[in-house]
Order: C-alpha cells, then structure tokens, then sequence
C-alpha cells in the first residue's frame, strides 16, 4: 500500500508508449491523415486544460471562470520567445508556462478570498482584463494578435507534456497536499481550524492550475501558427468549464474521458457551426438538471470499480453486509 | 502558569458587545465548561480563541504567547484544536482521510516530494495512516475507515469530529457541545472518553455543553457565561447552588 | 469642461442601458441568489423582438417596446420554470452553469434564426440634434433612452414600495421560509420578478437598438457582463444600487473612451469589478455579512 508499485507502473508506461508509438507510425504510414492528427493534438490541449482546470474547480471547490485568460498568456508567452529570440521551443514553453502560473498567483492571491459567485465572476473579469491589456499592446500585435509563429507542435510533444499534465496533478491530489487543497472544498471553515493554510493552498491550486493552463495555450500557439486574443474569450474558458463539469468536478479521468469525447463531438459538429453550440448548451443544461455531478462525480475511473461492483452484487445476493 | 490566560477579551459586533470582559485561566490538565443559556456568547468567545473571530479588545495568551491577530490555522499550530457546534466534517471524504487532513501540519514531505513520489512520500504516507488508524480505534472507529463521514451516524459524527481535532495534536482542546444530539446512554460514553483522553494525551480541555450531567460529572471547574459576562465561577458543587447561575437560567422569579 | 460634460451626457446614456439591465440582474439575484448569465441575452431578445415589430411589422416605436417587453418577461418566466427551478435547491454552482448554458443556447439559437450577421435598425425616431451651450450636442434619442428609463425606473420603485407583490418580493428576497409560512407563494414571486427583470432587460434592447442603429446575436454578452458589474457595484440584490451603479459604469466608460483609449473601455470596467469586489464586496449601499461559524 505504501510502497512504489513498480510493476504496475511499468505496465502503464508500456502501454503509453505501445499507444504512442502506433499512433506515431500510422501517421508515418499515412493512416492517420492530417486532420485525425490535428483532433488528436486538440485532444491533448484539451485535457491538459480541462484536468488543470478541474484542479481549480473540482477539487479546491473554487470556482473559476478566466481559464482562457491563462492559455492567452502562456501562448503569448511562449510565442513571443520563439518569435523574437533564438531560444529552444521548450524553453519558449516552459517560460510560457511559468509565465502563467505567476500570472495565476497574481491573480489568485486578491480574488481567491472570494467565495462562489463572486469568485467566478472575478475570474470571468480578470480573464477579459487579461484579454484587454493584450489587445492594447501594440508589441504582441494588439487585437490582430501574433502570426507567424513556427509550428513546433507535433504529436509526440502533445502526448507526453499531456501524460506528464495528468501525472504532476494525479500526485498532487493524491497526497497530504491534495487532501489540503479537497478540505477546502469540503468545508472551509473546518479545514482552517484544522491547520490548513486556506490561502496558501487555494492560490497554489489555482497557480498550478494555471501553469498547465499555460502550457496548453503554448502548444496551442506553435501548432497553429497564429494566435488572437479574441481565441481566448469567456466562450472559450466556457469549453475548458463543460468538460470538467461533464467529466465530474474532483475526478481527472471523468475530465479525460469528456475532453475526448467533447473535441470528437464538437470535430464531428463543426460543419453544422452555430448549431454545436446550441447543442452543447442544451447538453450542459441537461446534465446539470439531471446529473449536475457529471459523468464521474469525484470518482476516479479504473478497473478496480468493475470488480468492487460485482463483488457488492454476490454480497448482496447472500445477504451479507459489505463495506467493511 | 497558567496553560491559557485569557483577561478582559470583549467583542462587539456593530452596536452589540456579544462578549464583554471575558477572563478565563485555564491550568495544564485542566477539565473546564462554559455554560449559560442561549445566545450568551459562548461560541462567540470559541471562535475569538481559534482565531476566527478577532477581539475588540483584551488578550488571549496560550502558555504565555499571545495568541492575538493570528490566523485560524496558525492558532492551530500553536496547539489550539476545536470541533463545532454544527458539525463541520469533511463529509464527502472518508473517515481516514478526514484524520490525515487534520494531521497535514505534521506532513513528512513537500510539495515536489508528492508530485515526483520520493521515497519521503511512500513513508510519511505510510506514517501518516497508521497513525490515523490508531486515532480511529481510540475513536471506536476504526471498522468504518473507509467510509464516507456523511454516511456514519450523528453520534459517530461527532465522535469523528474530536478524533479529527485530536489528529492536529493539540496541548488545548476546545470541544463545542460534544454532546448535543446524543442520547444519554452515548453522552455517558462521551464522558468517559473526555476523561480518557484527558489523561491518556495530558490534554487541557475546555467544553461548552447545554447537557448539565455532562459538565457537572466531567468538568472540574466551570464557567458560567450570560449576555457576554462570565456571572460566576467554581467546582460544579458551587455552581449549582450559586443564586446567580439559577436566576440566569430559570428566571429570577424562580429563585 | 465642455467635454467632461459631453462626455457626461454620453455616459448617462450608456448608463442607462447598463442600469435598466443591472435592475434584471440585481432582482433575480436578491431573490434566487442566481447570477443569471442569460440576462444578457434577454436583452438581445428585446432588441430582436423591437426590430421584428418596427422594421417588419412596421410599427411605431412604443408599441414595439411594449411588445418586446411583454414577449421577453414570459421568455424569463419560462427560462425560469424549466431551467432554474428544478435547480433551487441544488448547490449553486450548477445553477450557475446552467445559466451559463442557457445563455449560449439563446444566443446561437437566435443565431440559427436570424443569421449571424449585424442588422440595422431602422430610423423609427427621427433624430434630432440639439445644440446646449454652444458645443454641446445631445441628441432627441439620448433624451428619449433617459426619459424611458427613468419612468420604468419610477414604476418599479412604485412596484417594490407600494404593491402587494412588490412586497411579496421583497419579503421572499429576505427570509424564503419566512415568506412561505405567511402565505405567500414564493414560485409565484419568483415569477414575477423574472418577468419584470426580463422586461427591463428588453427595454434596453430596443434602446439600443435605436442607439447604435445596429444588433447581432451576440451583442448581449458584452452588456450582460457590464450590467452584472454595475449591480455588484451598486450592491447586489438592492435596487438603487443597480441604478446607481449602472449609470456610474456609463459615465466611467464615456470618460475612459473620451479622454483615453477606447480599447481601454472594455479591462476598464473590469479592473473596477475586481477593486470593488476586493475592497467593498457587498458593493457601494451594501452592508458586509459573514458567515455565521
């Protein structure tokens, strides 16, 4: 139990790269042409965007709605050191990200004493302030935004920066420091009293949160050459937001399982354009009345639910008591 | 010296001085109540001590320190642990997993330790559950573990509340009305594990409680709180005939 | 100077929109404690309902705004019944989100409808432009957006102070329980106070839409935000505040696009959400309340 489960480890690393590589050599092999590949992409950005958001939302119980505001600024970030120095594209990355995450601090540390709605609308408010001033600055194009931008995204890169996405934040929360961060969510009142540093924890969830953001919003620049300010609008933290919700608030597969599901429906909805969005928010509004948990809750998806439930069934069927 | 001296501390909220004047000396080992009728200020005076609350005036000081301006948690730090009134679990978690909480202060490993599992995490994890465990069986809990702590039953709950308090490993537990909602046959169990752990983690304990068996058979020294003023103050045998105490709560007409 | 009170009179016309939309916002929140992302679009709604009547049907402008209104507050009452009701006793944050969806479905609903494109209202008002002191210049349609709003502002003072539903408001916005056990039916109240929210909101819309000449589907997100800042800085849930609040948003924004940089309009009125809401959350006639431990 408290040990490095090494084998299991090696097993889920060996089935990463066996999926990795497949998919690699099919788009070798032509099988997987260019558009596959560019869902495929927007499927990485995407869970690395809704799994660090539900970091924020899900299991800090905060509730954000500026998502979109931290891409922005790990995209400009980023873009403008592979624009405007000779620097490596992780490098350009990296600072995008980090780049976010101080943003996230900066951000966090006023607006997190707020509590439900007002969070969420100061949020929505910092992420359009964050839009605004980059469209007054005349040095990152303005409202045109930036172009030319390299294209230095590739599959390889998008897949293991969204393992590594989902890795940091898994062992986050599966930890004291986690447990911390989901005390304030359960009750804030309690966990303060209980020698939890509020404050400390919320802006750190919301930081590391907005890191990832940021990445995102890198990767999301250097594979499609240009980037608008208008890209990262509320509509936009508004996707990242169904995600997490659909996936269930507090549950990282539930998060993975609706950012892939969303980028297919929404590729396979694009033709019909204004329509999507009808059905997206038709979708949401029926979720919330009839699951407003979503899809996971704050379960975590795994094998282990499968047999947990057939052993409740035998259980039930002799007419023991379970659960011990 | 005194393990938690509090002199003169006063609240008011706008024009109303919930507490005025409020002096307490609470010496290690110690077993004390706060009574007195409703809206006397008790649980005002509770969240003043945890930090929730700042005082418009007066001072509170745990072996000394003053405990003034800091926050909740920092309070916590100092060895000031409580449970409340309304009880405030972490509900959709499970029982150990409400303890590990409250022993985060103590945590064996950092942030990067976590995110890049070091091998600190695997045994301040290991720590960290056995010590829980041994919590809960203190508790009477340990068979419910895994359970959610909404799900157990309200006297479980409450049980779960002070077994969460003791996980900070405080030097002053503050307990307020442990026993509201239990039955008598519990609240007698509740006493004895008060006493018990009194002595068991030489604990200083103060505890408001409307149950007057219960504060007259485990407290040794009570206070007695009315419109924000500490109206007397004794062993439980000079309280229950003090005139003052049956006029606050019986009405002066009944003395 | 002159100027300054160029600029004065724009944003009091700006105000006015921002005001007449906050009151929806303030309302709905005092009374469900919802933040009703979908007023916005309401106020879309309105101005679309406003062009069908005067540039389709040919009508003159007050019974358009008339039917616009009425049309909006039964579109409320009904977002209302199926959308947020069933959610009154969920946690808040799916209300929230399902305002959100219902939003977006409004918008690119009307999308489909209509075509994405912008539209030009047509000239109902002939336009008039006076000349005060010289320099100065208002126009028969500014006077027209402020003469409008202050009488529905009057008639909902007069409706929250003197009518028994009025009351029935304010008494369900205070103690829900409370309200219910005095007999008063608070779906009801609740109702009522979507359809007169709804109603302003679309007010504003044709407003605008005899304004600015020009509406498109999406015109209602921009407003509905601002509106919501104007109410949190009057102070949410009360209604002098969302009046108050309104027209100072118009008028900082007419000075910022006046004398600064118009792009600055926009972060401009969100900086001050974010300073109120830090120093003042209960917002300028609000008074602070914790939580009780």
């Amino acid at each position: 139990m408290f040990q490095r489960k090494i084998g299991k480890q090696i097993a889920i690393l060996a089935v990463l790269i066996i999926f990795w590589a497949s998919v690699q050599a099919m788009v070798g092999l032509g099988i997987i042409n260019p558009y596959y590949e560019l869902n495929l992409i927007l499927i990485g950005i995407n869970i690395i965007l809704a799994v660090s958001l539900n970091l924020i939302n899900g299991f800090n119980g905060q509730f954000s709605l500026g998502h979109a505001g931290f891409m922005a600024v790990g995209a400009y970030g980023a873009a403008i050191i592979t624009l405007k120095t000779q620097l490596p594209f992780g490098l350009a990355l990296l600072f995008g990200a980090l780049l976010a995450g101080i943003f996230g601090i900066l951000v966090g540390l006023p607006t997190l004493r707020l509590r439900g709605d007002y969070l969420a609308i100061a949020t929505l408010g910092f992420g359009e302030i964050i839009r605004g001033v980059i469209v007054n600055i005349d040095y990152i194009g303005g409202a045109y935004g930036l172009s030319g931008i390299p294209k230095l995204t590739n599959w390889t890169l998008v897949f293991w920066l969204t393992v590594l996405t989902v890795i940091v934040i898994a062992n986050f929360v599966n930890s004291t420091h986690g447990r911390a961060t989901i005390s304030i969510r359960e009750n804030e009142i309690a966990a303060e009293a209980m020698g939890i540093n509020t404050t400390k924890y919320k802006v750190m969830a919301f930081s590391i949160g907005s890191l990832f953001a940021g990445l995102a919003g890198g990767l999301h620049a250097h594979y499609f050459y240009t980037i608008q300010p208008g890209t990262f609008n509320f509509l936009k933290s508004f996707d990242i937001l169904v995600m997490v919700v659909l996936g269930g608030q507090g549950s990282i597969t539930g998060s993975i399982i609706a950012a892939v599901g969303l980028t297919i429906l929404s590729a396979a909805l694009q033709k019909l354009a204004a329509l999507r969005l009808v059905i997206y928010a038709l979708l949401l509004v029926i979720v919330m009345l009839f699951r407003p948990q979503g899809l996971m809750g704050t379960k975590e998806f795994s094998l282990k639910m499968f047999r947990r439930k057939t052993k409740d069934k035998e259980g039930k069927q002799h007419g023991t008591a379970i659960g011990q | 010296m005194a393990l938690l001296s509090v002199s003169d501390l006063s609240i008011s909220f706008g024009g109303l001085r919930a507490v005025s004047n409020l002096n307490l000396e609470l010496n290690k080992n110690d077993l004390a109540g706060l009574i007195g009728p409703n809206g006397a200020g008790k649980t005002t005076a509770f969240n003043m001590l945890t930090g929730v609350y700042l005082p418009t005036e007066g001072d509170i000081k745990l072996d000394g320190k003053s405990l003034l301006g800091l926050k909740p948690y920092q309070i916590n730090h100092c060895g000031v642990a409580r449970t409340f009134q309304n009880i405030r679990l972490f509900g959709d978690l499970s029982v150990i997993d409400n303890l590990k909480i409250a022993y985060h202060s103590h945590a064996k490993y950092g942030v990067w330790g976590a995110i890049c599992r070091l091998p600190g995490f695997y045994s301040g994890e290991k720590e960290m559950y056995e010590k829980s465990m041994e919590l809960l069986k203190i508790f009477k809990l340990e068979h419910k573990w895994e359970e959610l702590a909404n799900n157990l039953p309200y006297g479980e709950q409450r049980r779960l509340e002070i077994a969460r308090a003791m996980a900070t490993q405080p030097r002053l537990l503050l307990l307020d009305e442990p026993a509201a909602g239990m039955n008598p046959q519990e609240t007698h169990e509740l006493m004895e594990m008060i006493h018990w752990i009194r002595d068991q983690f030489d604990l200083t304990i103060l505890l408001i409680e409307h149950d007057m068996s219960l504060v007259m058979g485990v407290c040794e020294k009570i206070y007695v709180l009315d419109y924000g003023q500490i109206i007397a103050q004794g062993t439980p045998e000079e309280i229950k005939n003090n005139r003052r105490v049956i006029e606050a709560y019986l009405g002066e007409e009944a003395s | 100077m002159e100027e300054f009170i160029q600029q004065l009179i724009n944003g009091i016309s700006l105000g006015s929109i921002y005001a007449l939309i906050a009151l929806g916002y303030t309302m709905v929140y005092g009374i469900v404690k919802l933040i009703n992302f979908a007023h916005g679009d309401i106020y879309m709604v309105g101005a679309y309902l406003g062009f069908f009547a005067i540039a389709i049907l040919g009508w003159p402008f007050l019974p358009s705004l008339l039917m616009a209104m009425a049309v909006c507050a039964v579109l409320g009452v009904v977002i209302e019944k199926l959308a947020y009701k069933p959610l009154r006793n969920a946690p808040r944050i799916a209300a929230l989100i399902t305002a959100i969806g219902v939003s977006l479905f409004l918008e690119y609903s009307m999308m489909l409808l209509v075509k994405p494109e912008v539209r030009s209202f047509p000239q109902v008002l002939s336009d008039v432009q006076y000349n005060l002191f010289g320099s100065l210049v208002i126009s028969s349609r500014q006077v027209i957006i402020l003469v409008v709003t202050i009488a529905l502002m009057l008639l909902l003072q007069y409706i929250v102070h003197k009518t028994m539903i009025g009351k029935a408001m304010r008494a369900v916005s205070h103690d829900k329980q409370a309200a219910q056990l005095m007999g008063i039916s608070v779906d009801n109240t609740i109702s009522f106070t979507f359809a007169i929210g709804s109603s302003l909101a679309a007010a504003a819309g044709v407003l605008v839409g005899i304004y600015y000449n020009a509406i498109n589907p999406l015109m209602g997100i921009m407003p509905g935000l601002k509106a919501f800042v104007a109410a949190v800085l009057g102070g949410i849930g009360i209604i002098p505040g969302a009046m108050a609040g309104g027209f100072l948003l118009g008028i900082v924004e007419a000075m910022v696009s006046g004398y600064g940089k118009s792009l600055y309009r926009d972060p401009v009125a969100f900086i001050i959400l974010i300073i109120i809401l830090i120093v003042k959350p209960a917002g300028l006639f609000g008074k602070n309340v914790r939580e009780k431990v």
